[in-house]
């Protein structure tokens, strides 16, 4: 195993190792899933069924149990997928490459998420579907970035090339997020007639606080054992050659 | 149980929102699951055709 | 080596002689990538004349009501703009890359971002100076007038460059793919963001009787910061691509 030629400079465990990765992951994916499916069931009932009725909104502000969670997660695993891209880059560490990409494709599903959930709690609350204030469209924009990685690293061939090249793009992403909002927010601001945002939120009490954050976590925990279970994916199907993959078919075919 | 599908009038705008998102978080393990299973097989097709 | 119409080594441009310093490899290549464009004068005056039809066309898909058009004038302006000088960027490096020419960039001991700037300076002089040029006349077809053409203009002379920048980094990620150019447009458009908000929002200002300075320094902010980090991207890049 060449892992020992190029380390981090920081003792990274040896998760960096696909197959430790892959062994360690498994293992806890269950955990992971449960502690979800917990958290999702008592933030939802907490968020249906104890947080009070919001005077102004009506029912429809519950949406926010679902949409707050998944746009912070959106913009987390952006961060999250560049920063491990570029480990992987900069420290040639294979495995923070594979999990980079094994993140892009979650982290486009929460911004979908967020838009589509942003759009319904939009039309009983303000009247539109697609409100142009700031935050809502530095998500758009955000799914732009999200897709952009994920067209050119699939149309690459080489998994190196990239590798690398997404993790340039996602640098690039990362850096100009900041500036994407705050001219987003510039443009939004300057013109009158955008008195619309996102940021009116009912005024949240404790339950609703309480709600909203077991959500997040449970949210947490999905993305985990998603993009922990794609990149056993991609793992394997980068390493197919390799020994510890040809240990994971044996006792399969030992079974059968 | 049907105030909490009416929620107020407000249902048709909520459950589509849970619903579309809870489709797309069942829709994703099950593919990366299956990515995974497609992995193994041709792994162990190369395998198999190595010895 | 014979001088083709497709390419001319820029070795060629530079012989080797004693005691006199050889002219650089970027001003060289700058130099090259001139003379073709001029070779082929009908390829290279293809985003000017896409920025003169889009723009031309998109009223046709709105209203002719003058007071309309001036309002949503700028910014549609800007977006042909975008799009025409983000035309030509897959064959920036393209061509470079099937005969040989960047592996030659790579190699030599010329700085790589230097060369990547060139070759960014090329397509803005290309591509993005003569939009700029144009930009008042298309303006008028929108109703714009006097200090609002002016402040066009302006800003797509500061921000065309930034245009350059960018879509070369674009062009470097995706040197060699297949439908480059539709994946270059996907890369960069959302990246270029600000410089639409800036550009057409300085136009927009004039329009409400303020001033465009905060719009067009914004914009010049934003180019200094892509002439100061994007060559060394670009370099980057081309070294992704061709490993």
């Amino acid at each position: 195993m060449n892992t020992v030629a190029l380390r981090p400079p920081w003792r990274l465990f040896s998760l960096s190792a696909p197959a430790h990765f892959y062994r360690a992951t498994e293992a806890v994916s269950p955990l992971l899933w449960a502690t979800c499916l917990v958290l999702a069931a008592v933030g939802l009932w907490m968020g249906f069924v104890v947080a009070p009725t919001d005077a102004t909104q009506g029912e429809a502000y519950r949406i926010i149990f679902i949409h707050v969670p998944a746009a912070w997660l959106s913009m987390v695993l952006y961060l999250a997928m560049a920063f491990w891209a570029v480990l992987g880059w900069a420290w040639k560490v294979r495995m923070a490459s594979m999990l980079a990409r094994a993140i892009a494709p979650t982290g486009a599903l929460f911004t979908v998420v967020a838009l589509w959930t942003g759009a319904l709690w939009g039309k009983p609350t303000w009247g539109t579907y697609w409100v142009w204030d700031a935050r809502l469209t530095s998500e758009l924009i955000l799914l732009f970035l999200y897709l952009g990685y994920l067209a050119l690293v699939e149309s690459i061939d080489e998994p190196r090339r990239g590798d690398q090249a997404g993790a340039l793009l996602a640098l690039v992403g990362a850096i100009n997020v900041p500036v994407i909002y705050f001219s987003v927010k510039w443009w939004n601001t300057l013109h009158q007639g955008a008195t619309v945002s996102m940021n009116a939120a009912p005024k949240m009490a404790g339950t609703m606080l309480t709600a909203m954050l077991l959500m997040t976590l449970a949210c947490w925990a999905y993305a985990f054992a998603v993009v922990f279970a794609r990149a056993r994916a991609i793992a394997v199907e980068r390493e197919a050659e390799h020994q510890w993959v040809a240990a994971l078919t044996r006792p399969m075919e030992k079974s059968a | 149980m049907s105030t909490l599908i009416e929620l107020g009038g407000y249902g048709r705008y909520v459950w589509p929102a849970y619903g579309l998102t809870l489709a797309l978080m069942l829709a994703e393990p099950w593919l990366a699951r299956r990515r995974l299973a497609r992995a193994l097989a041709r792994a162990r097709t190369l395998e198999a055709l190595d010895r | 080596m014979s001088r083709s119409v497709t390419s001319a080594a820029p070795a060629d441009a530079c012989p080797p002689s004693k005691g006199v310093p050889a002219r650089s490899l970027s001003a060289a290549l700058l130099q090259r990538d001139l003379r073709l464009m001029l070779r082929r004068r009908g390829e290279a005056a293809l985003p000017l004349g896409f920025f003169l039809v889009v723009a031309g066309l998109q009223p046709l898909g709105i209203s002719p009501e003058a007071q309309l058009l001036r309002q949503i004038g700028p910014g549609l302006l800007w977006v042909a703009a975008l799009l025409a000088a983000l035309l030509p960027l897959p064959a920036l490096f393209a061509l470079d890359h099937a005969d040989g020419t960047l592996e030659q960039m790579l190699l030599s001991e010329e700085p790589l971002w230097q060369l990547a700037l060139a070759k960014a300076a090329a397509h803005w002089l290309g591509s993005g100076a003569p939009l700029v040029l144009l930009s008042p006349l298309l303006g008028l077809l929108y109703g714009l007038e006097g200090e609002e053409l002016l402040v066009l203009a302006l800003g797509l002379l500061i921000g065309t460059p930034v245009l350059s920048l960018i879509g070369a980094l674009g062009a470097a990620l995706t040197t060699g793919l297949r439908s480059a150019g539709a994946l270059i447009l996907l890369l960069v458009l959302p990246l270029l963001a600000p410089v639409l908000i800036f550009g057409a929002g300085a136009v927009l200002a004039v329009q409400a009787g303020q001033s465009a300075a905060p719009h067009l320094s914004l914009l010049g902010a934003e180019l200094i910061l892509a002439a100061v980090a994007t060559p060394f991207l670009i370099a980057q890049a081309l070294r992704i691509s061709l490993e």
